[in-house]
């Protein structure tokens, strides 16, 4: 085993592996992502375990393949026109795997990204809900949060945006009906809500970090399983498409240090 | 056909102080920002802006035009927020209504259709139906019982698009990737304005691209200012891209008083062909720069 288990794995490149996982078991579904590890992680499924997989390319297409990081427009293989009208219409229809960032995330997997302190007279205004709302009670949600601390993994967001299991459970079945927060990845390690209340589990860290750290890095009491895997090892495979196909530029590292 | 064309003054004399009033594009792309210029220059105060944020947003915010700025999001794109706007909303400068922006477009459109509301499940369990305790749910009155967001028609007393070609009875050609919601925009609107790159006659339209190209029709337009590069600083592909040179600086700009002052005076205090001028001697002067630099 160890003569394949690759050696010099970054973190940004377990954080692309854990995002690329997300999509894992994805068929013909409209794979959306944003950062640069989950752009990645989508590209790589794509290429790899999750080969139906449709990729966006930013804009107003769908491409075929999966473009490097940062593809020049003209080198694209474009397959159809998906202006933000037709978007509504695949969001709504479920068919739709997403990536979204969050400047908070908490316990029950609400997201904020729309102000931080009282949403009436932000301390900090954000983007906006953006589609959020939608998004989370329409098709499966994941999130990455580049930056895990007490400060980003907070107790109660200040403003739902996305909506985590509490507030769909209490929002009723036309919430839960398609509701579901996949996965939370963040610098340090990997997140699900699976747990009995729906609470968030820290199901794997990343190598090189500690349990200790998470949670000291995490601002409630996140669920601990006894044993916590780390999270997995690129396949050879991956690692050269991550390095030389996809990212050759090192842009992952940019966004995650060490 | 009749003639809608109008000059940007004409324009704004057609709008009123209070209005609520409809701002087309995306974010930093193809926003009407000649006629946002315009209103800046005006009297008209205590509007209600209802937009796909961009800078649009923050310039009339800055302003002083706002009392209430109705959007999902308000983005510079290559830059997550817009400085102006965020200042305005952490101040209590101006009132909001933040919905998600999917619920935004059914807005739109039930406000065309001339329907009071279209039922979505976008909104339900978010904040959104917190901070905006005026919207209410739905419940199917068939067999599933289910429990929707009932989201309320967004009408407009004026609404105001650019795009990239137009003729003067009021048909715009939109030659970019993305229509946005611009047709929905004007259908949900009393008074309906189409800023363009330039018009041209009827029988120039089809062929400078495809028939989907030519998405607003002159049902849908009471007036035709042509404003060569109206949409600037945001993006009018394929006319041009964001000048995002230009975009930094409106954003270094904003984050003080002085600088801001001196941006405004130079951009803002200036008629529309004065602006324009003022850009490209701007964007003359960075090139020379850069040219120096390389060949030092």
């Amino acid at each position: 085993m160890t003569d394949t288990t690759p050696t010099g794995v970054s973190r940004a490149e377990y954080c692309a592996i854990a995002c690329a996982d997300v999509f894992r078991g994805d068929g013909e579904v409209m794979a959306s992502a944003f950062g640069t590890a989950p752009a990645l992680g989508a590209r790589l499924a794509r290429l790899t375990f999750s080969p139906d997989l449709v990729l966006t390319d930013g804009d107003a297409a769908l491409v075929d393949g999966a473009p490097p990081l940062g593809a020049a427009p003209s080198t694209l293989v474009l397959e159809s026109h998906m202006p933000y009208r037709r978007v509504f219409d695949v969001v709504w229809s479920g068919r739709r795997n997403l990536i979204m960032m969050a400047s908070q995330i908490d316990r029950t997997g609400n997201q904020n990204i729309s102000a931080i302190g009282s949403w009436a007279r932000p301390k900090a205004q954000l983007v906006g809900v953006r589609g959020a709302p939608g998004n989370t009670v329409n098709h499966s949600t994941s999130y990455w949060v580049p930056n895990h601390s007490t400060r980003s993994f907070v107790e109660q967001v200040d403003v739902v945006s996305g909506v985590g299991y509490a507030r769909a459970a209490a929002a009723g079945p036309s919430a839960t009906r398609f509701h579901e927060i996949r996965y939370v990845i963040s610098n340090l390690g990997v997140f699900d809500f699976a747990t009995a209340d729906h609470t968030m589990r820290l199901a794997s860290v990343h190598p090189g970090v500690t349990v200790e750290e998470v949670v000291a890095a995490t601002g409630f009491a996140l669920v601990v399983p006894d044993e916590v895997p780390e999270t997995r090892d690129p396949t050879p495979e991956e690692l050269d498409l991550l390095r030389t196909v996809l990212d050759p530029r090192g842009l992952r590292d940019r966004e995650v240090k060490a | 056909m009749a003639d809608k064309r109008l000059t940007l003054d004409e324009f704004v004399a057609e709008l009123s102080s209070g209005m609520t009033i409809g701002i087309g594009g995306w974010g930093s792309r193809r926003k009407p920002m000649a006629a946002v210029r315009a209103i800046l220059r005006s009297d008209l105060t205590d509007l209600t802006v209802v937009s796909y944020g961009g800078p649009d947003v923050g310039l009339l915010c800055a302003a002083g035009k706002v009392r209430r700025a109705v959007y999902g999001f308000v983005t510079l794109d290559s830059i997550p927020t817009d400085p102006h706007f965020k200042a305005a909303r952490q101040s209590g400068a101006v009132e909001a209504m933040e919905v998600d922006e999917g619920m935004f477009y059914l807005g739109l459109l039930a406000a065309s259709q001339r329907i009071p509301f279209l039922p979505t499940r976008a909104g339900l369990g978010s904040d959104v139906l917190e901070v905006n305790p005026g919207l209410r749910t739905v419940v199917s009155p068939y067999d599933d019982g289910e429990e929707l967001v009932a989201m309320p028609a967004l009408r407009l007393d004026a609404a105001v698009v650019h795009v990239n070609r137009a003729d003067a009875a009021g048909s715009g050609q939109i030659l970019g990737p993305d229509p946005f919601f611009d047709d929905l925009f004007l259908g949900a609107a009393d008074r309906r304005f189409v800023t363009t790159e330039g018009v041209v006659p009827t029988g120039e339209l089809a062929a400078g691209g495809p028939l989907q190209s030519l998405c607003i029709s002159r049902l849908l337009t009471d007036g035709v200012i042509e404003t060569p590069g109206g949409a600037h600083f945001t993006a009018c592909v394929p006319d041009y891209g964001r000048d995002e040179a230009f975009q930094k600086e409106y954003v270094a700009a904003a984050g003080d008083p002085d600088a801001w002052a001196a941006f405004a005076d130079r951009f803002l205090a200036v008629d529309e062909d004065g602006y324009q001028a003022t850009v490209r001697e701007t964007t003359e002067a960075r090139a020379a720069a850069r040219a120096a630099k390389e060949g030092a």
